[in-house]
């Protein structure tokens, strides 16, 4: 299975040249950084020449201490059942500008996915069919999970700072 | 009924008793009458709605106050029983399901999350139902037991007891309703 691995980690890297690195290995799952213009392609490459038939997870992330070339990140974590091969997928996004293919035309189960990195993160997911919010109500306008967005809710008003240890000397 | 039995009657309502009859108010005789025959609607989203079924089912036997039928239609229900938290998501249908209730209608707030929002305090949950409906009886616990879901239905049957016929008639009710923006004719 490493030996499988590490072929479809040389086949990517000669495939793309420059374009996918930072190959890590934690917990046992390698992990590549791939550059936003050619993530389409290595994942219709991983499917259609290397049997990854299972898009498990896409997935945002957001760092707002980054550089803001990389603020924002999708995460692909994909699977080829036939060797038991998962492989991570990291694509760093702009802030200004959080834009990425669909992969709606390779897998199409990222449908869902994809809307709901939309609903949280406000990641904008290109061809995509029908992006609009998955989760959360269709009047919210802020995407929750950017960590600019407080997670408490506002309207609370039984809340006294004191019992939750927010306030200099509990006073 | 022979001596010696165990089963205690509810008290008659107050009035006139005389040979072969009782005098007594309209008010009460219905209010008797409701409070001894709500049929609950169960809108049970999470844990609660478990705590629920235990206390429909014979151990605990909700029955046994006269809500033995639950009506999963609103517009045959009494009393809306909200069990579980409520997304903001959910607030709309909630409201809803609320408006499509005949008259009356009671509400009973089950559970830490409906009363308050609970544990989540979150930018995705409803922070209490009173927000968007009013409430009758709050329920604390997370979840309560099926005797405090019991304790809280009996409180809710005094409130039906000792209302007049046409609450909705009343200014005060009028005025509550229109609080929340809801429309009563």
């Amino acid at each position: 299975m490493e030996v499988d691995k590490q072929k479809v980690v040389d086949s990517l890297i000669q495939q793309f040249e420059g374009n996918v690195g930072n190959i890590e290995e934690t917990y046992g799952l390698t992990t590549l950084q791939v550059r936003k213009s050619s993530i389409f392609e290595v994942i219709k490459y991983l499917k259609e020449e290397q049997s990854f038939t299972l898009l498990t997870d896409v997935c945002g992330m957001h760092f707002p201490d980054n550089d803001p070339e990389m603020q924002f990140a999708v995460v692909y974590h994909i699977h080829n059942l036939f060797k038991n091969i998962r492989l991570r997928l990291r694509v760093f996004l702009p802030a200004d500008n959080p834009e990425v293919d669909s992969m709606v035309d390779v897998f199409s189960s990222a449908n869902w996915q994809e809307r709901e990195t939309y609903d949280f993160f406000g990641i904008i997911f290109k061809n995509h069919p029908n992006l609009v919010r998955i989760l959360n109500m269709d009047e919210m306008e802020v995407f929750p999970l950017r960590k600019e967005f407080p997670l408490e809710d506002g309207g609370r008003i039984d809340k006294d700072d004191r019992f939750f240890g927010r306030s200099i000397h509990n006073e | 009924m022979s001596n010696g039995s165990s089963i205690t009657l509810d008290a008659p309502p107050i009035g006139i008793e005389g040979q072969g009859y009782f005098l007594t108010s309209l008010d009460q005789v219905v209010g008797m009458a409701r409070k001894n025959s709500l049929w609950p609607l169960p809108f049970a989203t999470s844990c609660c709605g478990i705590e629920f079924m235990g206390t429909m089912a014979s151990h605990y036997d909700l029955a046994q106050f006269g809500s033995e039928r639950l009506s999963f239609s609103p517009r045959q229900a009494d009393m809306l029983m909200v069990m579980g938290t409520i997304a903001k998501k959910m607030g709309p249908i909630l409201r809803q399901v609320y408006t499509q209730m005949a008259e009356p209608k009671w509400v009973i707030s089950v559970g830490a999350c409906a009363c308050s929002g609970g544990i989540f305090d979150s930018y995705s949950v409803l922070q209490g139902i009173d927000k968007i409906i009013p409430v009758d009886v709050y329920v604390p616990g997370c979840p309560p037991r099926p005797e405090q879901i019991l304790d809280g239905v009996n409180r809710l049957q005094e409130l039906v007891q000792n209302e007049t016929i046409r609450r909705r008639d009343s200014p005060e009710y009028k005025a509550l309703l229109r609080s929340y923006g809801i429309d009563i004719k």
